[in-house]
Parts: C-alpha cells; structure tokens; sequence
C-alpha cells in the first residue's frame, strides 16, 4: 500500500472520529449542553488528534527506519568474501542490487526462476525491460534482490496493518474517554500549545541546521587541507581541471576573496550611506507629507527588485557605459582610447551594489530619525538654529548610535549579497586597490566551486562549506553587534 | 511648529532695525541651510533616477522580446527527401529521424527563388530559418503522415538573427564581415516582408516553451512552472509554521531564556546572507536527505526556510497592532486563552500576517542564489509534471540567459525581467489593496 493512500486512510478515520465524537458528547447531553464540560467539536477534536497523530509518528518513524533495517540485514547476508572488501565496494555492491531489485519487480515469476537457474543472462534480462545494470551481477546479488524485495514487500504489509491498527485504537479508546465531566477543550489546547511550540522551535532547528551543516563538510575540508592555510593563504588557486589528482591540490586563500568582498562593500557603502542618509534626512525633516508619500514608497521600490535584476542591469548597461566612457575620457586626455575600468570590475559592481543599498540605509535611518524625541528639534529651533544646524548638532549626533546599528545591518547585506557580483565582479582572485579592475567575493567562488560537477568529497567542492560559514560568521557578528546597539540605544529614550 | 520654524525671519526683521553689531553670519547659514537641503533632494533625485534608469534598460531592451518574427510561406512535404525509399510502413523511425530543415529551406529557397544549385545561397537561406523548424515539421508530420507529398502553407520561427534584424536590432552600416547577417540576407529579408511572408506575432512561445540553446526557441515555461510550484511549497509550509510560530511567541511565550534564544535566533536568521539557505538546502536536503537535485521541492523548502523569519516577524506585528481590550473583553466572557486567540486576536489580524506573507512570497520569488546551489541551473526542455521533477525558476532562468552571448538573448532576458517584475508588481499591488481594504487602526 502507498503511502499516500495510508496517510489518505488515516485522514478518513481521523475525519470519522471527528464526527463520531462529537456526535457522541452530544448524545452524551441530551440536549442541554451545559451538562457538558466542553463544546461537542472539542471532543470531536479530541478523538481526530488521538487518531491521526499516533498513525503518523508511527509511519514516519517506520518509513525512516525500515530502509535502515533492511540495508543492513541484506548486507549482513552478503557472503563473507564481499564483506571484507572497503565500505565503497559495498555500497556499491548495494545499489547495484537495488537495480536488480526494481527490475525484479517488473519480470514474472517464470522469468525470474529461469534467472535463478541461469543466472549468466541476468544482465541482458533486466537491460531488456528497460532496467539498466551497472555490470553482470553475481549470484549473491540475485538471491539478496529477492530477500531485499521480499523484505520490502513484508515491511509495507506489516506498516500498513500497523498504521491502521494504532489510528483505530487511538480513535477506540479516545472515544472511550468521552464523558460529560470530561476535560477534552483542556486537552485539545494542550496538544494546540504543543503544536505551537513545535512550530516556533522550527527557527531554532533552522539555525542548527545551518551551523551543523556547514561545520560537518567544512571539518572535511580541513581535513584536507590544514586551517592556517585556508584562513590565512593569499592564493586562490583551486584547480579544478586537477581536481581528484592528489599531487597538485590546488591553494584555497581566502584573503584575495575577503579582500574583494570588503573593497566591493566598501565601494557600495560610499554610494549607499551619503545617499540614503541624505535622503533620510530629506524626508523625515524637510520634505512635505506629500511628497514623503511619493518618494518613499517609490525609494523602497529599490529593495523590492529581484537582485538578479541589478546584476543584469550592471552587466548590460553599467558596466559597459563605465567602459566606454573610460576610453573616451582616456582618448580625450592621452589620445589613445583604451579604457582603463573595465566593464567587469569593483567599480561596477560597488556602485550598483551600492544603489540596491540605498533604501536599506533610508528607511532604516529615517525611523531612527523620527524616533528622536520632538522636544530636542525643538528646543534646538527654540534657540535660534537653522534646520540643518538642529539636524547636524542635536538630531544626528542623537540618533547616531542607531544610524551606525543601521549602516552595519546594511553591510552585512552587502557582505552576503550574490547576484550582483556573480554578474558584475568577475572571477579573478587577485588582491589589488585598483577599483577599476575585477576583483572577486567570497560569494562568488561558494557559487562558482558549487555550479561544476564534481563529486562532494573533492576540497574543490567542500571549500564552498568552509567560505559559507565564514560568511555566516561575519554577518552574524555584524547583525549582533547592530542589533545591541540599537537595543541600547532605543532604550534611551522609552 | 509654525512659531518655531518663523523665528529665523524674526531674527532677520531683528538684524534689519540694528545692523552690524546683530550680524551673526546669517547669510553664510542661511546658504548652508539650502546646501544641505539641495543635498537631500539631490539623493532623493538619484535614488529615484536609477529606479527610473533600470526599469527604463529593462524595458527599452525587453519589449520587443514580446514579438517573434515568423516566416508564413508554402512547404512542399517532398516525398523525395523525406522519405526516398518508401520505408515508412516499415521503419517508423524514418519519418522521425527525416532531414526536415531541408524540406524547409527548399520551400524558402524556392519563394526567394534561389536555385537549387546555389550552395552558397542555399546556405545563407538555411541561415533564416530557426533550427527548431526540424520539430515542428517532424510533428506535424508523424501527426498526419498523408501530408507527404502535398504542399501546405507552414509558419515557422526565423532564425534569432533575422528576428534581430528585423527588429532593426543589428547595426547594418557596420561592415558586411563583422555582422551576422549578410547584405543578401537581409535583401531577402525585406522581399519577405513586403510580400508579408516574414511579419511580428505575439511570441508565445516565450510563455511555452521551455530551455533552448537558440535564442528564437527558447521560452520561461519551464521557469514559471518551477517558480509557481515553488511558490506553493512555500505558501502552504510558511503561512501555518510561520503562524503558529508567532502566536506562540508573541500570545504564549513566557519571558525566559528559551524564548529570548528564540527571539535573537528569528531575528539573526532574517538577516542570514541567503545564499547560505542554499548551502543548507545543499547539504540538508539533498546530500543527507537525498531528495533530487533540480527539484522544485528542494527550491521551495530552501525559500521556505528563508521565508519563515520574514513572515514571522509581520505576523508578529500584526498580532501586537491587535489591541489588548479585545484580548481582555473575550478572556472576561469566559473564553480560554487558546479560544481568545483562535476565534478573536487571529482573525483580527489575518490582513496584516497576509500582507506579510505576500511580501515574502515575492521576496522568495525574486530570489536566485540559494536556488543555483541546489543545481536549478540546469538545462530543462519539458515542463516538470511533479515538484520533483527537474525544474528551474523565474530569476534563474534570468541568470542563465544573462550569460548565454548572443545578442537575441539580452532581448530575452529583458523579457523574463519583464514578466518577473510584473508578477512581483501585481503581488506587491495585492498586499497594498488588502491592507487597505481591511486594515482597521484602533
């Protein structure tokens, strides 16, 4: 039976209880249903939940556990000359009898005895009816695919039984249960809070997941090649055209690659903070309730654009315009028109990096702004100050220490931001100050060593773990440290 | 305000009666003043240009990918060269595996009146035509086989270059060499359209089709059907977790540490680079999971996890903005904690936690780089049937013909942006139109 049709019978005899139940706690009043503790539908809950949740744990876990177990009684099968070979031949060995188990499946019994006796032919059977087979199998294999699908068969039976078997108790004894004294609106909620519970517990699974995740494959890259190496190597050098020869394995330094993502940031941060923070400025303090209601919403139109969309817009139109009027500029001072920035380099991708950021900036620093108290503006205005005099003097030296919050929150993005430098910085690791050349990120190498086909146990492709959790880190620290300041600082006022 | 913000002229009217002695650098403030207000339009005037500079690239270089030259003109299904020997009752095979562009070119070499013996100009003939004329006519062959041997009136695709030209995309003062359309071709070109042979349609294969390595075939089926099945995934995961979760910590939670782990962690994870959701989705999903690679189900869990902390945090607000007296009214009438929230807080906030979840609905749609990682760059030709089918999306399809170099596919790519931007305009429209039909302020 499938599992989808098992899940669709639990759901039936869940939907069942439902009814029965409440049907039940309403018999049980007889009419009056204040002799109830609780409304007839939580009872009917009552019995659903005891009916559904139980079955589905069940299948769950067996659905997980069951393959563990049949893998292992087939391989302990195995005759003892293949169990002494390395765990990859066995795994192999393994799937390959998986294939033979799934063309099993489609040959008639006939078919299947005459392979027993002739087991030579296996190979071309199966290939015949569409299953392909890595190599001939050996006999082992044939009697351990028939064990393997025997056991299969066993296993979903007895799931099934089972399943349908603990949803019928679950529901049979819930409904026992019911009586009029009977707290069922307590337990129902009980099991909702729990529910609720889980729910919010998903955020923390999420962050464990990340960390877990990266930290297992970037153990494996350190295995392989030493930390100090890694953290502190000034080549980028993966050769991947080597990838799996163990003589030349290839550098991995970050430095180049965070030297990049700092001086495309830094670059970015020059565009973002001047003109996001004067826009701030403009609308919360000078701009009319009209023209705040224009501008502001069409500003934020900046953050919702795709990222994908600004790397295009680089790639097309800013990069080469830079380009182009380089070699103007060029030809009009030297007389020789070449261009010196080139269309793929930190200016391009600094400088439309720093566009996408500039909403970012403005509305994160004009709620700051606003949030400065009133009687401040004042009394700096009450004494004679012009506008920008209140805003340079009192009003930013105020609302500073959340500005700064703000600006590091709008680095990390630029320290995580992908698109934009996958298109429009380049792929040349190389540490130089010249902006008008390509420079690359720690983002663009975790997508460039990931997008190929190596296998996942080449350092090629487990150096990507290793620069992502760097990155994680960094926008972490940022994120935390912006967060506290701005905390601290909001409760200064409150 | 009105007093404060005068007092500067009354100070002015002040230094007018006593001159000098009351002179404190009016002037030069007054001049500071307008700079800095001047600087304020200033960023306000660039941050508003570029939004106005990259949809006007976009859409200046994409409209015309909305159209799709095609070349209408009579075929003759030539026995001769489809089938030469008779075989087909014999060898089905044949009529798949039949040289059908040349059947093609035949027919336009034929309009053009090119002789047959012509190599060169049959060449530049074929050079018109589309590749992808080998499918439609092999098609509409195996569909009806009795068309052998007749003459039927066929449209087709013109190769992405002639569309080009024909779009006046192609720069014809440059030399004849450095172009990839030749003077004779594009001689040719102008007799077809005059006789009406080679006119616009609205390209619908754009909509349709799936990947294709010629730009004039290629189309964001694939991708809109990846990115809508993605976006489902995400709706129906995110909005119940993301609640739930929210009602917890904002109705439930008490203050401890658990929950304040929570709280740093939702806020932590909405500013995670998303690039690292991919590596999780990477090493998660697919390497300890073993879920298939390409798979829109991947995508979605990925964008999922990425989307939870955003919804969380609107749900989060619009429970706050529920005022504490509907709270207090219903616990007073005797309503539990769990009936107060479920049958009052809830619905009373449902249009601001919708507002969100759109929101970050379009945020996930418009995403690109957890989903590179995952392996949806990859090349898929048919319409993906499940969600574990390979699949692509909106925003990666971008990225890949963003990198393809013919000059047919930065029309294309304009052209998905286009579409892409038009579907996160009407989501964002949407959340606006239902804050504003339902939000109520107490």
């Amino acid at each position: 039976m499938s599992i989808s049709l098992l899940l669709l019978i639990v759901a039936v005899i869940g939907v069942a209880g439902y009814l029965i139940g409440s049907w039940r706690a309403n018999a049980l009043a007889g009419g009056k249903l204040s002799n109830l503790h609780s409304r007839p539908g939580y009872y009917g809950s009552f019995v659903a939940i005891w009916s559904i949740l139980p079955a589905v744990v069940v299948l769950f876990v067996w659905v997980i556990a069951s393959p563990i177990y049949i893998s292992s009684t087939v391989r302990a099968g195995f005759p003892e000359e293949v169990k002494a070979e390395p765990q990859a031949t066995q795994n192999l060995n393994y799937n390959m009898i998986s294939a033979i188990a799934r063309g099993f499946k489609v040959l008639t019994a006939e078919e299947r005895e005459a392979l027993f006796k002739d087991g030579a032919t296996a190979r071309d059977v199966l290939a015949s009816k569409g299953v392909p087979v890595a190599a001939e199998p050996a006999p082992y294999m044939l009697k351990s695919a028939d064990d393997l699908n025997r056991m299969t068969t066993t296993s979903s039976t007895w799931l099934s039984i089972l399943v349908v078997i603990v949803a019928a108790v679950g529901a049979f004894f819930s409904y026992r249960s019911i009586a009029p004294k009977f707290r069922a609106r307590n337990r129902v909620e009980g099991m909702m809070l729990v529910g609720l519970i889980a729910a919010s517990s998903i955020a923390i699974l999420t962050t464990v997941g990340i960390v877990a995740s990266m930290a297992t494959e970037a153990i494996h890259f350190f295995n392989m090649v030493p930390a100090w190496e890694f953290f502190f190597g000034t080549t980028w050098d993966p050769r991947f055209a080597a990838a799996g020869a163990t003589a030349s394995a290839g550098q991995f330094g970050l430095i180049p690659l965070l030297a990049g993502t700092l001086y495309i940031g830094f670059v970015a941060m020059l565009v973002a903070v001047p003109v996001g923070l004067f826009a701030a400025i403009y609308m919360s303090e000078y701009a009319s309730r009209h023209v705040r209601s224009v501008a502001k919403p069409l500003l934020e139109v900046l953050a919702g654009i795709p990222t994908i969309v600004y790397g295009f817009f680089a790639l097309v139109t800013v990069g080469p315009f830079l380009r182009d009027i380089s070699a103007q500029l060029n030809g009009l001072v030297t007389g020789n028109y070449s261009n010196f920035i080139q269309a793929q380099s930190v200016l391009t991708a600094g400088f439309v990096m720093g566009i996408m950021l500039i909403p970012y900036v403005s509305s994160l620093s004009d709620d700051i702004i606003t949030a400065v108290p009133r009687a401040l503006r004042d009394g700096s205005l009450g004494l004679g100050a012009t506008r920008s005099e209140t805003i340079k003097r009192v009003i930013l030296p105020a609302a500073l220490p959340g500005i700064v919050g703000a600006l590091l929150m709008t680095a990390s993005r630029a320290v995580g931001e992908t698109m934009i430098v996958v298109l429009a910085a380049g792929v040349a690791a190389r540490m130089q100050l010249n902006p008008f050349e390509p420079m690359t990120t720690v983002t663009v190498k975790i997508v460039n060593q990931l997008t190929g086909d190596l296998e996942f146990t080449s350092p090629q492709t487990l150096v990507a773990f290793a620069l992502g959790i760097t990155l994680f880190v960094i926008t972490l620290c940022l994120n935390i440290y912006a967060l506290y300041i701005v905390r601290k600082y909001r409760e200064q006022y409150e | 305000m009105s007093q404060v913000s005068t007092s500067p002229s009354m100070a002015t009217l002040g230094a007018a009666s006593k001159p000098e002695r009351r002179d404190i650098g009016l002037r030069g403030r007054y001049a500071a003043e307008r700079r800095f207000r001047l600087f304020g339009m200033a960023a306000i005037a660039f941050g508003l240009l570029f939004l106005f500079l990259l949809l006007f690239t976009v859409v200046s270089k994409g409209y015309t990918a909305f159209q799709q030259s095609m070349i209408t003109i009579p075929v003759e299904f030539s026995e001769q060269i489809i089938d030469k020997n008779n075989e087909r009752a014999t060898n089905p095979q044949k009529l798949v595996s039949a040289n059908y562009p040349v059947v093609a070119r035949n027919a336009l070499a034929k309009v053009l009146g090119v002789s047959e013996d012509d190599r060169a100009g049959l060449k530049a003939v074929n050079g018109m035509i589309s590749d992808s004329v080998r499918v439609q006519l092999r098609d509409l062959v195996t569909a009806n086989p009795s068309i052998i041997g007749t003459t039927q009136t066929v449209t087709f695709l013109a190769h992405g270059d002639l569309d080009s030209a024909f779009k006046g995309q192609i720069d014809l003062s440059v030399a004849e060499n450095n172009r990839k359309i030749s003077d004779k071709q594009v001689g040719w070109m102008n007799t077809l359209a005059e006789s009406g042979a080679l006119s616009k349609h609205f390209n619908t294969g754009l909509f349709v089709n799936g990947a294709s390595s010629r730009p004039e075939a290629a189309g964001l089926g694939v991708a809109v059907v990846g990115s809508l099945y993605m976006m489902l995934i995400v709706l129906v995961l995110s909005l119940p977790i993301g609640v739930a979760a929210s009602i917890y910590l904002e109705e439930f939670a008490p203050k401890n540490r658990f929950t304040d782990l929570i709280e740093v962690n939702i806020n932590n994870l909405a500013a995670v680079p998303s690039i690292v959701y991919g590596l999780l989705g990477l090493a998660v999903f697919i390497n300890f999971a073993g879920f298939p690679r390409s798979a829109a189900l991947v995508g979605g869990l990925v964008l999922t996890l990425m989307t939870l902390p955003t919804i969380i945090i609107a749900t989060r607000a619009a429970l706050k903005a529920v005022p504490p007296s509907i709270r207090s009214a219903a616990l007073g009438l005797g309503a539990s904690k769990m009936q107060t929230v479920f049958h009052h807080v809830l619905p009373l906030a449902m249009p601001g936690i919708l507002t969100g979840t759109i929101i970050g609905l379009a945020h996930a749609l418009g995403e690109t780089a957890p989903l590179l990682l995952i392996g949806m760059v990859a090349f898929v030709a048919d319409v993906p049937g499940t969600p574990l089918d390979p699949a692509t999306a909106l925003p990666v399809q971008i990225y890949m013909w963003a990198n393809e170099a013919e000059r047919a596919f930065v029309e294309r790519t304009s052209g998905a942006i286009m579409v892409l931007l038009i579907f996160l305009i009407l989501m964002n429209v949407g959340a606006i139109l239902l804050r504003r039909r339902f939000e109520r302020r107490w």
